[in-house]
């Protein structure tokens, strides 16, 4: 326990000290606040005309703004997680830190589960930001907040999975482009398998959209618990973290 | 303190080392010398638990590498080839960090922390970024967490490599003054180095040990009994290498004679003398009273560097030699 603590810490100081926490921070709260800006305008201007013309329905604030919100924030994320976990080990590997940390007394898994938490940490506190937008909602509305904290979950759970396998990944090269890249697209194919769902009811279109992390999303966007959408991401961060394991253990057999 | 009992590490399609065995006692200071490629970097990966053996056995300070690599390494200080430092963390954080890994904490920490900064002269770099710092602070830097847990066992790979001759100096007065509180053993393809800061020498070639002894025993045995090369060529005619041979023999003072190479009507022979005799000037006069030509004579193997080269030279002559040698005849 205590070694993990030492490598987040360390890890997360390393993300603060370069550019790429406040990069990664920025451009976050950025997109997500012209996201959260346009989800608004349109429900204003929705709310309007339907008064206009008479309806009698009051627009609702968690179905119109704030589960389509989750469901962007969770596709935005997809962009990001690549930048967040590249380094992680590619960057150990290349200046040869990795020694370091491979002969200190320290196990694999608490070099790698430190690691992970630091990443994910890094991105609840991207998180933190688009928090700040909902505030608002609060401030001027009546949004139900369970839902809305379900919906974070969700977002923790999806990047955990997602960062698991970038942090995989970076184990794989010296290089964090490459790492950067390959993360990417395998997060990108993550999110589009779901559409395969769209037209075809085959049992392989079924596996392949079982298999898409956004699929599992929107019972959290809807403000929904469903334990069958956690144990998927869980299984995704364990797999991730798991093959993480193995390859360190290989890495050593070969270098 | 370390016992290697016939470790292997073989690759996908090399053979880095080959069944190599050796022990290091305590507070000693054992040079592992070879040339570059020789397995020397990998056997310390291996005692530091950075990579497995393929066969045989490493024990660190009784403990097993495979069976117990967490306690080996709380045993070790490792300063690998390029030192592992982290660019954008400063020197105190990034010691303090490496501390902690090794499992030091509060108060203990912190006094390991000065102690090691004093003790590698980093003291004026305590707040600079390791990224900023110069070759030779940076191998410093090194060292100082290679020692920050008071190590029984440190392993340095070649940590002279690539400073200035003054900074050479400093790291090698350094690395002697932690002799006796530890166990060193440090690699090297520089022979100097060996003499001047080990007592123990493990030379090692293409994976194979192929000599362990103290430096002074190897450089008795280089230089104890002179040994002479000698280049004799016949006048006329050719020259009958067996008279030549009978005639050194019977050089007084002279042991072991050897043909090393003979081509035409050249000869080179290897004289030794018996112990505490200088034969030279005898050895010049039996050739030059027989009518032959004496083109050379020189002491042969007087330095460790002979002994390195006796030892791990097994390259033929290239082409080029041939051709040259062929053409002096």
């Amino acid at each position: 326990m205590r070694n993990i603590w030492i490598i987040f810490r360390k890890e997360l100081h390393s993300y603060f000290v370069s550019p790429i926490a406040y990069l990664l921070l920025t451009m976050f709260a950025l997109i997500f606040g012209f996201f959260f800006w346009n989800a608004l305008g349109m429900f204003i201007y929705y709310g309007m005309e339907s008064q206009m013309r008479g309806q009698m329905f009051p627009p609702n604030l968690n179905e119109q703004v704030i589960r389509p919100l989750l469901s962007n924030a969770s596709v935005i994320g997809l962009f990001f997680i690549p930048m967040i976990t590249m380094r992680l080990f590619a960057e150990e590997k290349r200046s040869g830190t990795i020694e370091l940390l491979a002969t200190s007394p320290v196990r694999d898994v608490e070099v790698i589960v430190g690691k992970w938490l630091a990443a994910l940490a890094l991105y609840a506190g991207m998180l933190f930001f688009t928090a700040l937008n909902f505030a608002f909602l609060f401030r001027y509305g009546n949004p139900d907040w369970k839902p809305l904290a379900i919906g974070y979950l969700g977002l923790l759970l999806q990047a955990g999975g997602l960062l698991a396998i970038g942090t995989f990944i970076s184990t794989l090269t010296k290089n964090q482009i490459i790492a950067g890249a390959a993360t990417f697209g395998v997060c990108l194919l993550l999110w589009v398998l779901e559409w395969v769902g769209g037209y075809e009811t085959a049992g392989w279109a079924r596996v392949l959209s079982y298999m898409s992390v956004v699929t599992h999303f929107e019972s959290f966007a809807k403000g929904v618990l469903d334990s069958k959408d956690a144990i998927f991401y869980v299984t995704v961060i364990f797999l991730g973290l798991f093959f993480t394991t193995r390859s360190m253990e290989s890495l050593r057999w070969r270098s | 303190m370390i016992t290697v009992k016939s470790l292997t590490k073989r690759y996908a399609r090399t053979t880095a080392i080959d069944n190599i065995s050796f022990e290091v006692q305590k507070g000693q200071i054992v040079g592992f010398l070879g040339p570059n490629g020789a397995g020397k970097t990998t056997t310390m990966r291996v005692l530091t638990c950075f990579i497995p053996p393929t066969a045989g056995t490493a024990t660190v300070a009784g403990f097993d590498v495979l069976e117990h690599p967490l306690e080996v390494k709380k045993h070790i200080g490792y300063l690998p080839e390029t030192p592992p430092l982290y660019p954008e963390m400063d020197t105190a954080h990034y010691l303090t960090f490496v501390g902690k890994l090794k499992g030091l904490s509060g108060d203990d920490l912190r006094r390991r922390v000065d102690y090691v900064c004093e003790r590698c002269a980093i003291v004026d770099v305590k707040n600079k970024l390791l990224g900023k710092l110069s070759k030779g602070y940076r191998q410093r830097v090194g060292l100082a967490q290679a020692i920050i847990h008071n190590p029984d066992v440190l392993i340095l790979d070649e940590p002279t490599a690539g400073l200035d001759p003054k900074q050479i100096n400093e790291t090698r007065d350094l690395i002697k003054s932690l002799a006796g509180d530890h166990t060193i053993i440090l690699s090297t393809h520089i022979l100097p180095e060996v003499e001047q800061t080990c007592e123990q020498v493990i030379i090692i070639n293409k994976g194979k040990v192929v000599a362990t002894d103290s430096v002074h025993n190897l450089q008795n045995r280089a230089r104890g009994g002179e040994s002479v090369l000698l280049e004799v060529a016949g006048r006329n005619g050719t020259l009958d290498s067996n008279s030549v041979q009978r005639k050194l023999e019977q050089v007084p003072g002279a042991g072991r004679v050897l043909m090393k190479e003979s081509g035409g009507n050249r000869m080179i022979f290897e004289v030794e003398s018996q112990k505490d005799r200088s034969i030279r000037g005898d050895v010049a006069r039996a050739v030059v009273e027989a009518g032959w030509d004496l083109n050379e004579l020189r002491p042969a193997a007087v330095s460790l560097e002979e002994v390195f080269l006796q030892l791990t030279a097994t390259e033929k002559p290239t082409a080029v030699e041939e051709v040259l040698a062929k053409g002096a005849e």
